[in-house]
């Protein structure tokens, strides 16, 4: 358990020292978020409680998504590049012979950087969107505590969704292609590009299903207070199910492809 | 060279074409079912808007597919990888152009045209000839300034070198504002996108011609035939700017 803290606390500081690159990045969250809240605010004109928000927690999901971008790695990315690279190059079998879990390494890593990007590439966003545009933000302290504990359930689904992905490189090889089609998905069926609840139909009853629901919708509607007593218990219940779910995927997945493993380059 | 490469992973090359192709395709989803909620968005139809979101997917994918290796300029400069482009005989902007030359990049453009074309057979637009001339015009010089902008970006790179997501900010920041009519922004968004970095003048200025519309800023009709000098401007622009940071470029091997 210590040796895990310690890799998550690489992970923190292994990303805070691209600071040129957190402000840039905190840039180009906020251009978006203000890009999003003027046509969201348009949509709202037309239609007032558009998928049962108004006005104020449209806006809030918008900048929402903004801070939580980069740490659930709502368009891919953190360790992803790295494992399909150690996967292609072969490299993968020098990890596989550690005293150490794969998974649970890399789980590690991911929950380091996420804190970080949540802090770092997270904040100042919403700070700006709630400065500019009146936000509906948490009255309860509670809140914000649920809201926390959502994010890292997020961050732990996104994790085992991408680990996946990224072990399908055992098979395919080169696994860009198919990471970067896993982080459109993600995009929209997180609810990055439009809130879920706003997607009519049966497809909106399967999108909320989905395990992407938990990356970014299931913790906005925490931090909208829409999810509430019972309501809040079956947001982590959801959150929890598809964690366990895809992580045992990924283990199972794991063992296959380490049977098989054919080391490129000798 | 980069092309056969690709081609060698050829699953992953077709799944990388295709999501090229869903890549813009996903984000104009959203903008539909906005649309099953409501019939106009800032005034604009779902066709306009479509045609909107074709001319600027165009623009932008032809930008793309000459120099969207750019953003990776920012990696060459920090592993030190820039001097080898240096030694060789050939333009410098040329070789980063081609460095990782992706053609599954041409999914973004025929998915920008299939929705143009979609929108042309929809709406029903009043042909003079300088509206069909406007038509390639605005295309090709929409492409011309998203390409400075990625030049301008590469040349930041010389000295901010981690921070392409700057540029991210204004090409793909720039393309989903483009998609959306002008009329659901802040007065002050359009000004600074007319006049200071002129990404109106990509699709929205030309367009609003074509689809017989006023500008919301008060500006006069005929300034989306302007776009060809704007994007001429430009290019000289990121020209300079790529020079002085090639200038200022130090090299970080020892």
């Amino acid at each position: 358990m210590r040796l895990y803290a310690a890799v998550a606390v690489s992970g923190f500081k292994r990303y805070a020292t691209y600071r040129v690159a957190t402000v840039a990045g905190v840039f180009t969250n906020t251009v978006f978020g203000f890009i999003l809240a003027y046509t969201y605010t348009a949509l709202w004109d037309e239609r007032p409680h558009l998928g049962g928000y108004d006005l104020a927690q449209a806006l809030t999901f918008v900048w929402l998504g903004q801070a939580l971008l980069a740490a659930v790695a709502l368009m891919g990315g953190g360790f992803q590049e790295e494992l399909q690279d150690r996967i292609r190059s072969g490299d993968i079998a020098v990890d596989l012979y550690r005293p150490v879990d794969l998974q649970m390494w890399w789980l590690a890593t991911e929950l380091g950087r996420a804190l970080f990007q949540l802090l770092g590439r997270g904040v100042v966003p919403m700070a700006v969107g709630a400065l500019v545009f009146e936000l509906r933000l948490p009255a309860s302290p509670l809140t914000w505590l649920w809201f926390l504990l959502s994010v890292v359930l997020a961050v732990c689904v996104g994790f085992a969704v991408r680990y996946l992905v990224s072990l399908a490189s055992f098979w395919l090889l080169d696994g860009t292609g198919l990471s970067m089609l896993s982080g459109l998905l993600c995009l929209f069926f997180s609810g990055m590009i439009l809130p879920l609840n706003v997607f009519p139909g049966q497809l909106g009853e399967t999108a909320r299903a989905l395990p992407w629901a938990a990356m970014l919708q299931v913790p906005a509607d925490v931090f909208l207070e829409e999810r509430r007593g019972m309501g809040l218990l079956a947001a982590f219940a959801f959150q929890v199910g598809w964690a366990v779910a895809l992580l045992a995927a990924g283990r199972a997945v794991q063992s296959a492809a380490t049977r098989k493993v054919v080391v490129q380059g000798g | 060279m980069w092309v056969r490469s690709t081609m060698a992973y050829r699953t992953s090359f077709l799944i990388m074409t295709l999501g090229n192709f869903l890549a813009t395709g996903l984000d104009f989803v959203a903008i539909a079912l906005m649309f099953t909620h409501i019939g106009e968005l800032g005034g604009f139809t779902l066709d306009e808007v479509a045609f909107l979101y074709g001319t600027t997917s165009v623009a932008f994918g032809l930008a793309d597919l000459a120099l969207g290796t750019m953003g990776r300029l920012g990696q060459r400069v920090r592993d030190g990888t820039m001097d080898t482009l240096l030694v060789r005989p050939v333009p410098i902007l040329a070789q980063v152009a081609a460095d990782r030359f992706a053609l599954r990049r041409l999914g973004r453009i025929t998915q920008g045209a299939v929705l143009l074309g979609w929108s042309l057979a929809r709406l029903d637009i009043d042909w003079t000839l300088d509206r069909a001339l406007l038509m390639p015009v605005m295309l090709l010089s929409g492409g011309a300034i998203f390409g400075a902008l990625f030049v301008l970006g590469g040349a930041f790179q010389f000295w901010a070198k981690d921070a392409s997501e700057v540029q991210n900010a204004f090409t793909f920041g720039g393309t989903t504002l483009l998609e959306y009519p002008p009329t659901v922004f802040g007065k002050e968004l359009l000004r600074g996108v007319t006049f200071v970095i002129p990404l109106a003048f990509v699709n929205w200025l030309p367009a609003l011609y074509i689809l017989g519309r006023p500008d919301p800023l008060g500006l006069p009709a005929w300034i989306g035939f302007a776009a060809p000098l704007v994007a001429g401007g430009c290019c000289a622009v990121a020209g300079l700017a790529w020079r002085a940071g090639l200038r200022a470029y130090q090299s970080t091997g020892s």
